[in-house]
């Protein structure tokens, strides 16, 4: 089993079927009345978050105390440079009190990379800047691979900001791994051009989200901070809403088996309208569920788990 | 003053022959105090790097003028130009006299200091660049180095307004607004990384528009740093037309690539990025041209705390400048006459400064440096005399070592250690 999980890229197709098969039996648990596993007792997992990010610490914490971990909650929001210490100085304090995996949410992409660096645990990348967030890629593929029944094979197309998107990057990474077809859409201030060479020779982009939909097996909207628009990658929230933004007639096109899927937190009205993120075809809430059945496979096999 | 009878070397690559120095210059016969047996050595005029921050005043943490000079005296230079961003900025004629000062203090090479285009780096006034010239610092480079001079109009005014003193204008070529938060090339690896890009057009478009200022007032511009395949091809248009514009080119911009940086280890961080392959061999064939004129280092100490961070919030530059023939010998092989051209006599001749970059013949001074091309050196930052340690060839073997260099007849370096 790998060490860190930094980037999606850290797993071969064997490791992330592994951590998928692992996290069904995870989610086998939370219909129990005991939901919790003796596994990780003993163990100490520090949540270090530098951004506010309520629902992936959350997830993070349920899934480590779900395995019976200790839970630390580091919050160190603002820069580590301007004020404070230092991520290093940081490092060495969790690694004098013993963490045996550290979680890491960072604005500066690749600080999980430095961190690792620094630290004898685990590093876990729970988002780095506008780099990656691979647990996130695992429960998107495993909510794909509960409702789809397969990834291979599968045609996915993620849409909106793919520029500034950790869950982009990692969710190409890690799809492609496991054989589904990437289609990435956005206007093209917003998809750098050289993204395929970049991540994956197989992805191709589109600027028009009507001609992709009808063979789309999943459909996943991105958020869209509408502060993009003061940088000019384009000229309107309405004028961004009409060509990307996933409203009922375009959720027509889809095929009748076809998922949506969402990340959260979503901009209601603006990326996703409210009767399509309400549909039956939304996993959203799932994908929530999903994401601690995910997580608790990732602490459980990094850890020294055994399947 | 002690006189040395050097034995056996190899001028410039040519067959071995006895290099005399007494009185600070080179003479042509008679008798010597010490005898260097040099065979196997290559002489070199002494090295003469345009681009150099010495931090000296208010970074001493991270370097200061006679540190600096050290490594420097050990890269095999006699001459080294300081660049204006310190703490104050080299923007009055006390600043620059007082980096000048210090480096006569520290004695190892000759230090001279650039002067700030703008008051307090801010692109907004033209700094008092009559008073740094005729300052006893003599100041005839100018440059806001680490800030592009991006507004048009005041480009045009300082190009214009220095050649009253014969000035040059350095320009660091960033269009701003096209780097706004760039932390690396910007191509397939940084969009891998999530990491913001640092676009080659932001750099080609400042020298486009600078060549062309430069023809229309009929002044000379020098560009730093020249990073991409697209600026060589823009040089090369422009000095085919008769634009008196000369350019340099780092070591490290010669050997290392984009792709370093998916470590994350902000050793590779730079300003301008690390590029592509293709950019490298580009810049290789400019240098070789012509194209690109000279090297030199951008020689560019940081403290440890301003690299041990994350990439983001980590200062750019590598520490150059005893490393920077070695990495040229790597690149280019053993072409004598093209290094001394490159690295010694064109940027004396761009600096119009006296004394340095030339020929090792009877009466001119003794500035030279001895190298030994066989000796292989593995680079350990801390062996390194510089104060800082962000090298990034840690570990790295090059081709080359420096075993002695004089200034004006006294060694700085001798059995590759500074004397003093």
């Amino acid at each position: 089993m790998i060490k860190h999980l930094r980037s999606a890229a850290d797993l071969d197709a064997e490791t992330a079927t592994l951590i998928l098969d692992t996290a069904g039996e995870m989610a086998a648990l939370a219909g129990r009345e005991v939901k919790k596993l003796p596994t990780l007792r003993g163990r100490t997992v520090v949540n270090l978050f530098y951004e506010d990010s309520t629902r992936t610490r959350i997830s993070f914490e349920a899934a480590a105390k779900r395995l019976s971990a200790d839970v630390i909650n580091f919050s160190a929001k603002g820069s580590s440079v301007s004020k404070g210490e230092s991520l290093k100085d940081t490092a060495l304090t969790l690694q004098a009190m013993g963490a045996d995996a550290v979680v890491i949410r960072h604005p500066a992409s690749g600080a999980p990379h430095r961190l690792a660096s620094w630290v004898d645990g685990s590093v876990i990348n729970a988002g780095d800047g506008t780099h990656e967030h691979p647990t996130q890629a695992l429960l998107d593929a495993y909510t794909m691979r509960s409702r789809l029944g397969r990834i291979a094979g599968l045609r996915v197309v993620i849409v909106g900001d793919v520029l500034h998107s950790r869950v982009a990057r990692s969710n190409v990474l890690l799809l492609s791994t496991l054989g589904a077809k990437v289609t990435l859409v956005g206007p093209p201030t917003l998809v750098p051009v050289d993204i395929a060479a970049a991540l994956e020779p197989s992805t191709e982009v589109s600027y028009d989200l009507d001609s992709v939909l009808p063979d789309a097996d999943v459909v996943m909207m991105l958020r869209v901070q509408t502060e993009r628009m003061q940088d000019s990658f384009f000229p309107s929230a309405r004028e961004y809403s009409r060509r990307y933004g996933l409203d009922v007639p375009r959720m027509r096109k889809l095929p009748e088996h076809a998922i949506v899927m969402h990340p959260g937190p979503m901009n209601r009205g603006m990326e996703i309208a409210p009767e399509v993120a309400d549909s039956s075809r939304s996993t959203i809430v799932e994908q929530v569920a999903n994401g601690v059945s995910a997580r608790m496979a990732v602490l459980y096999l990094l850890l020294g788990g055994k399947a | 003053m002690t006189s040395y009878l050097i034995k056996g070397v190899s001028v410039l690559g040519g067959e071995p022959a006895d290099l005399l120095i007494r009185d600070g210059v080179i003479a042509a016969g008679g008798r010597a105090d010490e005898v260097i047996d040099a065979e196997g050595l290559v002489a070199l005029p002494g090295l003469v790097d345009l681009h150099t921050h010495l931090r000296e005043p208010g970074r001493e943490d991270a370097e200061t003028v006679e540190t600096g000079s050290r490594a420097a005296a050990l890269g095999g230079y006699t001459a080294v130009f300081a660049m204006a961003n310190t703490s104050p900025v080299a923007d009055t004629a006390g600043v620059v006299e007082q980096v000048w000062r210090l480096g006569r203090e520290a004695g190892l090479v000759d230090v001279q200091p650039i002067g700030a285009v703008t008051v307090g780096l801010a692109g907004k006034q033209l700094a008092e660049l009559g008073a740094m010239a005729t300052s006893a610092a003599g100041v005839r480079i100018f440059s806001d180095d680490g800030h592009c001079v991006a507004d048009p109009r005041l480009m045009r005014r300082a190009l214009e307004y220095v050649k009253a003193f014969d000035g040059i204008i350095a320009q660091h070529a960033e269009e701003p607004r096209l780097t706004e938060g760039a932390q690396m090339h910007e191509g397939k690896v940084s969009t891998r990384l999530g990491l913001t890009g640092w676009p080659a057009v932001a750099e080609e478009a400042i020298i486009a528009r600078d060549v062309l200022l430069a023809e229309h007032v009929g002044s000379r511009l020098h560009v730093c740093h020249v990073s991409t395949a697209g600026s060589v091809e823009v040089l090369r248009h422009a000095k085919a037309r008769g634009v008196r514009v000369t350019a340099e080119v780092t070591p490290h911009h010669l050997l290392l690539t984009d792709e370093l940086a998916a470590s994350y280890d902000p050793v590779y961080k730079v300003n301008p990025p690390l590029r592509t392959a293709a950019d490298v061999q580009a810049l290789r064939q400019a240098l070789v041209d012509g194209v690109i004129d000279i090297v030199a280092t951008d020689h560019a100490p940081h403290a440890v705390e301003d690299k041990e961070c994350e990439w983001a919030y980590a200062r750019p530059g590598m520490v150059g400048l005893e490393t920077a023939l070695p990495v040229v010998l790597s690149v280019l092989g053993e072409q004598w006459e093209l290094i001394a051209e490159r690295m010694s006599r064109a940027p004396a001749r761009i600096a119009g400064l006296t004394g340095h970059g030339t020929d090792l013949a009877a009466g001119t001074p003794a500035n030279l440096t001895l190298v030994d091309p066989s000796a292989r050196r593995v680079v350990d930052p801390a062996g390194l005399a510089s104060r800082s340690r962000n090298t990034p060839y840690a570990g790295t073997t090059l081709p080359g070592r420096i075993v002695a260099t004089f200034l004006r007849g006294e060694p700085t370096v001798l059995d590759g250690k500074a004397v003093k």
